[in-house]
Order: C-alpha cells, then sequence, then structure tokens
C-alpha cells in the first residue's frame, strides 16, 4: 500500500468523482482513497495496540465512554458486534464527532479512512479484513475482535 | 455514459440507504431495466427520508439465480463436494478447503435460511419495508451461497490444462488467445480491492465472453447480467492460510486444478 501511494500521488489527481474506473483520473483516485486509507488505518492501529495493553481506559475517556453508552460493557459490545459484522473487508472504529461532542460507533469499508469518509476522527479501529487474524483465529472473525481488546493500549486511545 | 450512470446509482444507494442494484456496464436485458427502473420510480422521499415502495427487484433476481443453479426454493442445503478436502492439494490445502465449505459456504446457507424465513413472514404481512431491508442480507448470503456452489464444481483434482471444443474457440475469438484470457482473468482477479471474485462469464445480449469482478459476495448474474461460468474467489479466507499475502500467485495456481469439463457445460447451457 506505502508502495503505491507514491506513484498515484505524482500525477494529477482530482477529488473523488465516483465510483466506476473507466476514466484513469477515476481510477487514481480510487487509488489513493484505497493505498491512503490503508496506510492512514494501519498506522493508526500500530499506535492503539501495545504489548502491556488490556484492562480498562480511566479518567475523561472513561467518562466519555459511560456518558455515550452507559458503560464500559456496552460499549465493547456493540464495538465487537458492529466490527464482527462488516461485510467483506473492513474496519471497526471508535470516534469523535466533532459536531456532536460523542464518541460514536462506525465501521468502513475497504480501505475507507473515516476521517474522510465520515467526518469522525478516528481514536480505536479494528482491522477486520481477514488477514489481521485468519492464520490464528481461522473463520472466527468474533473471537478475534473480542480477545484484541487484551491489547488495546488505552492511554494511546484516550 | 456507463460511468455517469455508475456514478448516479451510487450517490442514490448512498442518498437513499437503500440497496440500489448496480445495473451500469450490465449485460442486462429489457425486462430487468424496466424492474429496476420501476422501483427506482416507486422510492418515496418525504421528510428527508426515502423508502422503496415496491419489493426490490434484487430479492427475486438472487434467489431466482440460486434456484436455477441449485434447485433449492425456500429452504437451502450446503452442497455436497464431489472430492475430499484434500484432493486438490498442492494448489489449494485440505485446511483450507475444510474451513471454507464447512464454516464459510456452511454459514451463508444458514443465514439465508434466516433471511428468507423472516422474508416470508414480512410478505405474509404485506410489509414492503420489511421485505426491503432484507435485501442486503438475501444479497449478501444468497450471493455467497450460489458463488460458492458453483466454485466447487470449477475445480476437480485431475483439472488443470486447457479447455478444448466450442469453449476454447470461443475465447480464441474474444480473448484471441488462452493466454491473453488467462492473462486478463489473473490481472483483474488480483486486483479486486478488499473481498470479492474475479468471472468468466457470457454475455448474452452481446454473445461473448468477459472477465468480470464482483465485490464481496454479489451474485454475478444478479449484479450484471453476466452468466457466470467460471469463478476464482479472491476473499483471503480463499487462500491465505497457504498463499499468504501472495493473492497473484493463488490466482495463477488456481488455473492447476480448473475443471474444464464443468466450465465447457456450463458455457453449453448459457448459449442456449
Amino acid at each position: 500500500m506505502v508502495a503505491n501511494l507514491p506513484a498515484c500521488v505524482g500525477q494529477k489527481c482530482v477529488g473523488r468523482l465516483s465510483i466506476g474506473s473507466d476514466s484513469p483520473r477515476l481510477s487514481i483516485s480510487e487509488a489513493i482513497v484505497f493505498n491512503g486509507g490503508g496506510h492512514i488505518n494501519h498506522s493508526i492501529f500500530w499506535t492503539i495496540l501495545s504489548p502491556t495493553g488490556g484492562g480498562e481506559p480511566t479518567n475523561d475517556l472513561a467518562s466519555q465512554i459511560r456518558l455515550d453508552f452507559g458503560s464500559f460493557e456496552d460499549f465493547k459490545k456493540n464495538m465487537i458486534e458492529r466490527s464482527s459484522a462488516v461485510k467483506g473487508s473492513g474496519w471497526g472504529w471508535l470516534g469523535w464527532n466533532r459536531k456532536t461532542s460523542k464518541l460514536e460507533i462506525v465501521t468502513t469499508q475497504n480501505q475507507d479512512p473515516l476521517e474522510a469518509t465520515t467526518g469522525l476522527i478516528p481514536l480505536l479501529g479494528i482491522d477486520v479484513w481477514e488477514h489481521a487474524y485468519y492464520i490464528q483465529y481461522k473463520n472466527l472473525r468474533a473471537e478475534y475482535v473480542e480477545r484484541i481488546f487484551d491489547i488495546i493500549d488505552w492511554i494511546n486511545v484516550a | 455514459m456507463d460511468s455517469y450512470v455508475a456514478a448516479l446509482e451510487a450517490k442514490l444507494a448512498e442518498a437513499t440507504g437503500i440497496k440500489i442494484n448496480q445495473m451500469a456496464n450490465a449485460a442486462s436485458e429489457g425486462a430487468a431495466i424496466s424492474e429496476q427502473t420501476d422501483f427506482i420510480k416507486n422510492i418515496v422521499i418525504s421528510d428527508g427520508k426515502a423508502q422503496a415502495g415496491i419489493r426490490n427487484p434484487l430479492i427475486a433476481k438472487v434467489l431466482g439465480s440460486i434456484k436455477a443453479e441449485t434447485g433449492q426454493d425456500l429452504k437451502y442445503e450446503l452442497p455436497k463436494l464431489g472430492y475430499e478436502y484434500g484432493q486438490l492439494e498442492p494448489t489449494i490445502c485440505e485446511e483450507i478447503m475444510r474451513i471454507h465449505h464447512s464454516k464459510h459456504h456452511n454459514g451463508y446457507v444458514t443465514n439465508l435460511n434466516a433471511a428468507v424465513e423472516k422474508l416470508a413472514a414480512a410478505e405474509r404481512a404485506g410489509d414492503v419495508n420489511a421485505m426491503n431491508q432484507l435485501s442486503e442480507a438475501i444479497n449478501f448470503n444468497g450471493g455467497g451461497h450460489i458463488n460458492h456452489t458453483i466454485f466447487w464444481t470449477n475445480m476437480a483434482p485431475n483439472g488443470g490444462g486447457l479447455p478444448t471444443g466450442e469453449l476454447a474457440d470461443q475465447i480464441n475469438t474474444d480473448f484471441g488467445s488462452f493466454e491473453a484470457f488467462k492473462k486478463e482473468m489473473c490481472a483483474k482477479s488480483a486486483a479486486v480491492k478488499g473481498s470479492g471474485w474475479g468471472w468468466l462469464g457470457w454475455n448474452k445480449t452481446a454473445s461473448k465472453l468477459q472477465v468480470a469482478t464482483c465485490q464481496n459476495q454479489d451474485p454475478l448474474e444478479a449484479t450484471t447480467g453476466l452468466i457466470p461460468l467460471l469463478g476464482i474467489d479472491v476473499w483471503e479466507h480463499a487462500y491465505y492460510i497457504q498463499y499468504k499475502n501472495l493473492r497473484a500467485q493463488y490466482v495463477e495456481k488456481i488455473f492447476d486444478v480448473f475443471n474444464w469439463n464443468n466450465v465447457a457445460e456450463r458455457f453449453a447451457k448459457a448459449k442456449k
């Protein structure tokens, strides 16, 4: 993905006009969303994981989660359900909605980057592309999504 | 013009939240187009909300394709493979085949049955809205069922080699040569963004073979009008345990197990 990105940034690119790639301009912007999104998404992902992760968030983040979801358990349940239910490849996100001042759980398809696609600020992402878990968890995506909470770096998310 | 229509379809689907079948670039016939036109015309927009007024034609299309392929209607079943899980080695390992068939495909069948049961209940209640809310689940799980059903038959333990007879002739006519067809099939299948399928399909209106790709489990015929002859599953679950990230390598090697007799049979049927 990172290898593919400079190639298309080097050319003159137009903003995303539509889906459908029989025009060279359209396929360039599609490639940017896909590879650029892949780059952003994974860059964020590596930072929200840690060997010393797990446990629960504290302070402001914990308060906000309780405010917007009722409890950490409700947030976790919701996050697991929504992420597991992505049809095909994509991501589950905990995002910040600046307009409503609320936390939201949202999913995106393929490598669509959260902020560019929805306006939400990405705080925590779970990669549910099969490559993220298949070798170890096989078809058991829901199990992977639950277990990954054991290594979430809540300090980074906060 | 096609990309303009595709753009309109995509934007309409996004704006309404309704599963609008993307028919641009499709080899769809007049009836399918007028059905889709009716569906779009009957979308009611009020108070900034959109609601489909009539049943989404995609539902009947997907269920119809499944019936034509499997004979199944209302109650769907996981088909048996024509070979043991380990018999496609070394091309596709036993573990992949076992999980792919008994877990992934089986999952689609289970979820399809659940969706169709809800559909029947909605139909009994005359609830068009409830029926249409099932479009996505039926498309996804129904597509998963039909795609994999075709896929298992496209492969065989003594597969590989080259097609012969009328199929070989048609490939030469429409692609120039078998090598050119294989190159296009591999390139397009490998290039799918995310999960999806590569297909060799028959275009009835143009009387020619075409390579096409679909996202996720979108079934080829219901989505594009092309008749599926040969599919390559490029969801990562189809190859990751063995080929890891080397999708292009998997897509090339899978030609070693293709059952050209099956593809030829499908071609003969499609041409009628």
